[in-house]
């Protein structure tokens, strides 16, 4: 164990240090769920792919560093710390990303990695139906092959960014006869093709965050399949291990939260009249600080050859219910202040931790419900009996 | 940047796990409740023999020479078999002690090479604890006094023995009077020791709670799995199996801090304090809610004397409140974050926090 950077790691952060320190807009840009906001967000993902900031672990031929897993969190610390723009590309660069560089062909390598590293294409993923949400063994969208064609007919649901992005990667039954976990492919469609459909749902804050996709009759080709026709359960299992485990949601976002409210508590404190809130800014720096603590942990491991399993599911609980938590705090701060807009008049330093109270209600349930991650730990991890 | 135990260390906890799960069962450990002293001086050697009460006593005085590092793993795997010897306490808090003494008092290194012999037990108290453990079988205590720490040999002291809940625990309060020649140490360097002895206490007690935790979660799977209700193992409930996930997330979130904790107190320990009131506090929380969730899980029968989960859920109660309680530990928290100089943020993880 030693938990000193290296003369190297450290000219890394300097480096990632100036580099956003002369790129970051000095005004946040407008919200990735609405029109204009999408485009500046794709516009400043160029711009990171200019600096090959794109996606650092990633292989310098797909747009890449090269990067190890310890100089990935640096780069994420100095990133949230520059309070530069939230990656509108995750669901591609974090995603699909990692599952396309383990079971892609190098022609599917080639040819989706680059593009989305350059900030030219940008992903959903379209993976829950009406039918299938938490038992998502239950999709019925249907891909039938003919030919060297997949046609597509069905529906999605809660397809994270589909109003706006180019692509959607998505889980589809290629065997009409199959049931549940068998039958399933992991195919790609482009959003404009013929036949989709994409209807905007407004979230919480009223924008179009997520979609309903209908697919009638849509023609992809064969080669939009991502490894064999009915592994698509197994490559979506490992595409949740990294939304659930390490890529998704790195420390550092939780850790400027934390340093936040912290900030806020001291603000606020002589005007505090809830004692639970003190022990509620403390338990929140520590679980912010912990769940960095765990992440090295996790990173060196894997460094050294470890794998990552159902343990994803401790994380996904953990900086889900670490959000909501921080803040509840904030907005218990905030006291009568805190349903205000940042626009009304009266809403002096509320800041946008409405905005993030509101995003953190959507943590426990997006990725799997944690109440599935609670079955997943205790009948993987525990050896719990399932029947 | 490292985040992970050498191959070594993972190989000596093993070893050390091997051995006590074989030397300390429930059985053993109630059958020690019925001893005059509750311990067992032959236990006691055969962890001499290993070398583990003398692992970070330094090799010129007969010890293994290494640090608190080395020795937060055993200590998890002390607190899985409920050890009721006070190993932790003697090779994390009494040897350390003694050691930083040793050279300017040979009546300190004396006592070490006595120790790493397993010729003599030396019982230490603190003022974050009210009560001394292990007093009754110790040859020599450490007691502190304001700024000044003594040594008392026991003839010289007056011990009243104070129940516990847990009857593997041996309290005791202390009556002595001190002199010029019982003291070791006082004004800053006393401090400083205090300081540095309620910091590998807690550590101790934090990795021992740890381990506590992850033994009544096992053994509640297990429970869970055999009995049956309705036709069904009552573990096919997903109430219970949310109950025990619960455990797994607070357990395993509590590890990494526990860690970092031990480095630091290892490499820098005068900017341990933040780390180490981090791992007992998240330590405690973990083991309190394993206790909650097993004794529900287990119904009735969690409640009785002869199922062997309050062996471990009494002792988890008792560590959490010992070396500094929550309200302790959470308060030195406190004070640091409130202070506009802390270095916090995302950037800050592994930077000197002050």
């Amino acid at each position: 164990m030693d938990l000193n950077y290296t003369p190297e790691q450290l000219a890394f952060r300097q480096e990632v240090r100036q580099w956003l320190a002369d790129n970051v807009p000095a005004e946040p840009l407008k919200s990735f769920d609405t029109a204009e906001g999408f485009e500046q967000h794709r516009e400043w993902e160029k711009t990171l792919a200019k600096g090959n900031w794109g996606m650092v672990t990633w292989p310098k031929e797909y747009g890449g560093r090269g990067c190890n897993l310890i100089e990935w969190l640096i780069f994420e610390e100095e990133y949230y710390k520059a309070k530069a723009p939230l990656r509108v590309n995750q669901n591609g660069i974090f995603l699909l990303g990692p599952t396309l560089m383990e079971f892609g062909t190098d022609a599917q390598k080639a040819r989706y990695l680059t593009k989305m590293a350059s900030g030219e294409e940008m992903w959903a993923q379209g993976w829950s139906e009406p039918g299938a949400g938490s038992d998502m063994a239950a999709i019925r969208s249907k891909a039938i092959r003919d030919g060297d064609e997949y046609v597509i007919n069905g529906q999605k649901v809660w397809s994270t960014r589909a109003v706006f992005a180019d692509w959607v990667f998505c889980i589809f039954r290629t065997d009409p006869e199959s049931e549940r976990h068998n039958g399933l492919s992991f195919i790609f469609v482009p959003l404009d093709a013929p036949g989709v459909t994409v209807r905007p749902i407004p979230q919480l804050d009223g924008l179009p965050g997520f979609a309903e996709i209908f697919f009638d009759d849509v023609r992809v080709p064969v080669e939009n399949r991502l490894g064999d026709e009915g592994q698509g359960w197994h490559i979506a299992m490992a595409t949740a291990g990294f939304e659930r485990g390490l890529m998704l949601r790195s420390p550092a976002r939780f850790q400027e939260t934390a340093k936040r409210l912290v900030e806020l508590y001291r603000n606020h404190q002589n005007d505090i009249l809830d004692l639970s809130i003190e022990d509620a800014v403390v338990k929140s720096f520590m679980n912010a600080e912990a769940y960095a603590l765990s992440t090295y942990q996790t990173a060196s491991r894997l460094m050294k050859g470890g794998k990552i399993g159902a343990e994803a599911s401790l994380n996904k609980i953990f900086w889900s219910e670490l959000d909501q938590s921080m803040h509840e705090t904030a907005m218990s701060i905030l006291a009568s202040r805190a349903e205000l807009l940042p626009h009304a008049p009266a809403a002096g330093d509320v800041d946008n931790w409405l905005d993030g109270f509101l995003f953190a209600q959507s943590g426990p349930i997006y990725a799997g419900t944690n109440e599935i991650q609670r079955n997943i730990i205790a009948e993987r991890l525990l050896g719990m009996p399932r029947k | 940047m490292d985040f992970t135990f050498t191959e070594d260390q993972q190989l000596f906890c093993d070893s050390v796990k091997d051995f006590l799960q074989a030397e300390v069962t429930p059985e053993s450990l109630r059958e020690s409740w019925e001893s005059e002293t509750g311990r067992n001086n032959e236990l006691w050697q055969q962890m001499v023999e290993l070398g583990l009460t003398a692992m970070l006593v330094p090799e010129a005085h007969g010890g293994l020479g290494m640090n608190e590092l080395d020795f937060t793993l055993l200590a998890q795997e002390c607190g899985r078999v409920a050890l009721a010897e006070p190993l932790v306490e003697t090779a994390l808090v009494v040897t350390p002690l003694l050691s930083a003494l040793a050279e300017k008092d040979p009546r300190c290194g004396t006592l070490l090479e006595q120790l790493a012999a397993g010729e003599i037990k030396v019982a230490v108290g603190h003022a974050a604890n009210d009560l001394v453990s292990d007093a009754h079988i110790a040859d020599w205590l450490l007691l502190p006094s304001g700024d000044q720490i003594h040594l008392l040999a026991r003839d010289q002291v007056n011990l009243t023995a104070q129940e516990s809940v847990d009857p593997s625990r041996r309290l005791y309060s202390v009556e002595w009077q001190g002199s010029d020649e019982t003291c070791l140490a006082s004004g800053a360097e006393g401090v400083a020791l205090l300081a540095a002895s309620l910091n590998r206490g807690a550590l101790g007690a934090a990795a021992q709670i740890i381990g506590l935790a992850e033994a009544m979660v096992a053994m509640t799977v297990q429970y869970t799995t055999d009995r049956k209700q309705f036709g069904k193992a009552i573990g096919t409930n997903q109430a219970l199996k949310h109950h025990m996930a619960n455990c797994v997330v607070k357990t395993e979130f509590a590890k990494a801090p526990l860690y970092r904790a031990a480095y630091t107190l290892s490499q820098l320990p005068s900017h341990a304090d933040f780390a180490v009131s981090h791992a007992k506090v998240v330590a405690g929380e973990a083991a309190l809610l394993a206790a909650k969730n097993c004794i529900q899980a287990h119904g009735a029968m969690g409640y009785t004397w002869e199922c062997d989960l309050h062996i471990f859920m009494k002792r988890a109660w008792a560590l959490d409140k010992f070396w500094g309680h929550a309200g302790f530990h959470k308060n030195r928290l406190h004070q640091w974050l409130m202070n506009p100089n802390a270095k916090i943020g995302a950037d800050k993880t592994f930077g000197v926090q002050v």
